[in-house]
């Protein structure tokens, strides 16, 4: 093998962003879904940073500041928060039991790893073989999004999702351009602020955190 | 060829005479860690040496396959601390040291533990035995894809031209190597009946496993499967440390590097032994029907390992 040591690095973490993936897969407690977030977060800050001192991509400095801030910091802290005054962290039996969505992460792997195989021989950047692995965590994430039923992980796997782009971004074209990152980043925080906001109301409409009740609203 | 033989003799005793030492390290590391005062660390000799001295009471039902087992599972276990890479690389035994024939060596072992304990007839005994096939037919094949993760690596199921590969060629991170970690981890938990499969302290009927189908033992053949499971924690730690932390196992007839190799092992073993206090104190022992899952979990990460192989490593 004739790839560096800092990419091989950057190979390793990619395969600890999937495995992360996966341990969100199947846990079951809201609180170790945070904790794996932020794991997530750090892992993904950290590969962005070593991309950016091995192709000396400066604004991919700031992604990664950004990631630690926003995705290690300050979500998982809010996060925390709101679990304690919601007290929703008890387990949660997904829609569809956890061997089972395993069994589907599996075959989701193998699919995008197939779909990117052609995408990234085209690539340019050297850190094109871990376009699959982003693209399965992005899948991974929305299997996460459909198989919860509760408010909370399904927000998670939300942000899950897009640290997965973002590791795509950064794999196939290092990185969009700065502003474009700013923006996303601020939308997420926002978006998870007014998310926050909501989860009160819905429990105080329907006494519980599980969307299914939403299913049911009709206009009157 | 002498000294490969000698080395193979030392190799083989160290592992025999070392592994009750493991175990009593991870004992005391576990009662540290639970905040209670811990039994010297030679604990585990001196159950051995008493259980060895007592007088042996045995079931009038059991045939000779009860009497039989102990002497057959303790062979197995140090044949596996044999073939099993720890200081030495490439020893007279090693073109027997295939992942694939090691995985059997334990099934050996097992089968013959399970049958033991259905041999009495006592219901505890049938009970564990069902329990120790159910975790181990889903344990087995996750444990091979672990190996097979490892061989796509190096070309070879042989547990010394793995070793040889990581450890004393080009220093290279693979990345399918931390998914086989994690699956070996959870795997050997379960082989090993450690939590949070089974506690492997506890007597209570509703959760054990390993400990119903030893009941019906005592004196000499207790001892010997006490220090079969010694030997079995002792051969998956060699292994752990053989398939993602080789460096310091010494190259074939490299005799300078054998203190620096045994220094190493011990580190190693070290590091490892309070790493699994660690992990058993942090965890909880979950339920039985749960481990079903927690199999699964492992196998599907170990065939991860292997797709990330594909994806990254070629």
């Amino acid at each position: 093998m004739a790839l560096s040591y800092t990419l091989q690095v950057v190979n390793l973490l990619a395969a600890l962003l999937l495995l992360i993936a996966f341990a969100m897969l199947s846990q079951r407690r809201i609180a170790g879904l945070v904790t794996l977030f932020a794991w997530q977060g750090g892992a993904l800050a950290a590969s962005t940073a070593i991309v950016a001192w091995s192709t000396g991509q400066h604004h991919l400095y700031y992604s990664a500041v950004l990631t630690v801030v926003l995705k290690v910091v300050a979500m998982p802290w809010y996060f925390f928060r709101l679990i304690k005054r919601l007290d929703v962290d008890r387990e949660v039996e997904p829609m569809i039991n956890i061997p089972t969505t395993m069994l589907i992460g599996i075959v989701l792997v193998i699919f995008a790893f197939n779909l990117a195989l052609p995408i990234s021989q085209m690539a340019g950047t050297v850190t094109r073989s871990t376009l699959g692995i982003a693209m399965a965590s992005v899948l991974l994430a929305f299997l996460m999004m459909i198989t919860r039923s509760k408010a909370i992980p399904q927000v998670i796997g939300f942000l899950a999702m897009e640290n997965g782009l973002f590791f795509a971004a950064t794999s196939a074209s290092y990185g969009m351009p700065l502003v474009v990152e700013m923006g996303v980043a601020l939308d997420v925080l926002v978006g998870v602020f007014v998310l926050g906001i909501f989860f009160f109301q819905i429990r105080e409409t329907f006494d519980s955190l599980d969307l299914k009740h939403m299913e049911k609203l009709k206009e009157r | 060829m002498t000294t490969g033989i000698l080395l193979q003799v030392l190799q083989t005793l160290l592992a025999i005479l070392l592994a009750p030492l493991l175990m009593g390290w991870v004992n005391q590391c576990r009662a540290w860690l639970q905040g209670r005062s811990a039994p010297p660390i030679t604990q585990p000799y001196r159950v051995i040496r008493k259980l060895f001295h007592k007088d042996a009471v045995i079931a009038h039902d059991a045939s000779p396959l009860f009497r039989f087992a102990p002497y057959m599972i303790f062979a197995c276990m140090a044949l596996a601390a044999g073939i099993v890479p720890t200081i030495v690389n490439d020893l007279p035994f090693s073109p027997a040291a295939d992942v694939i024939a090691l995985v059997g060596i334990f099934a050996l072992a097992r089968v013959f533990l399970a049958l033991a304990a259905m041999d009495i007839g006592t219901s505890f005994g049938t009970l564990g035995a069902r329990r120790e096939m159910l975790i181990s037919f889903l344990a087995e094949p996750a444990l091979l894809m672990v190996f097979f993760t490892a061989s796509l690596i190096s070309q070879s199921t042989e547990l010394p031209v793995i070793v040889e590969t990581l450890a004393h060629k080009q220093f290279v991170i693979y990345p399918s190597l931390a998914f086989a970690a994690v699956a070996f981890w959870m795997v050997s938990t379960a082989e090993n009946a450690r939590i949070p499969v089974d506690n492997p302290t506890t007597h209570l009927e509703l959760t054990m496993i390993h400990e119903a189908m030893i009941l019906e033992y005592s004196a000499r053949h207790l001892a010997l499967i006490e220090w079969a499971v010694a030997l079995k924690l002792f051969v998956y730690s060699a292994l752990g440390i053989a398939l993602f932390l080789p460096w310091g196992i010494a190259q074939a007839g490299d005799l300078a590097a054998l203190p620096l190799a045994v220094l190493a092992l011990l580190g190693k073993l070290l590091a490892g032994g309070a790493g699994l206090a660690f992990l058993e104190t942090i965890s909880a022992k979950m339920r039985l029907f749960r481990a079903p899952e927690f199999l699964g979990t492992a196998f599907l990460l170990a065939v991860l390992g292997m797709l990330t192989h594909f994806i990254l490593e070629v």
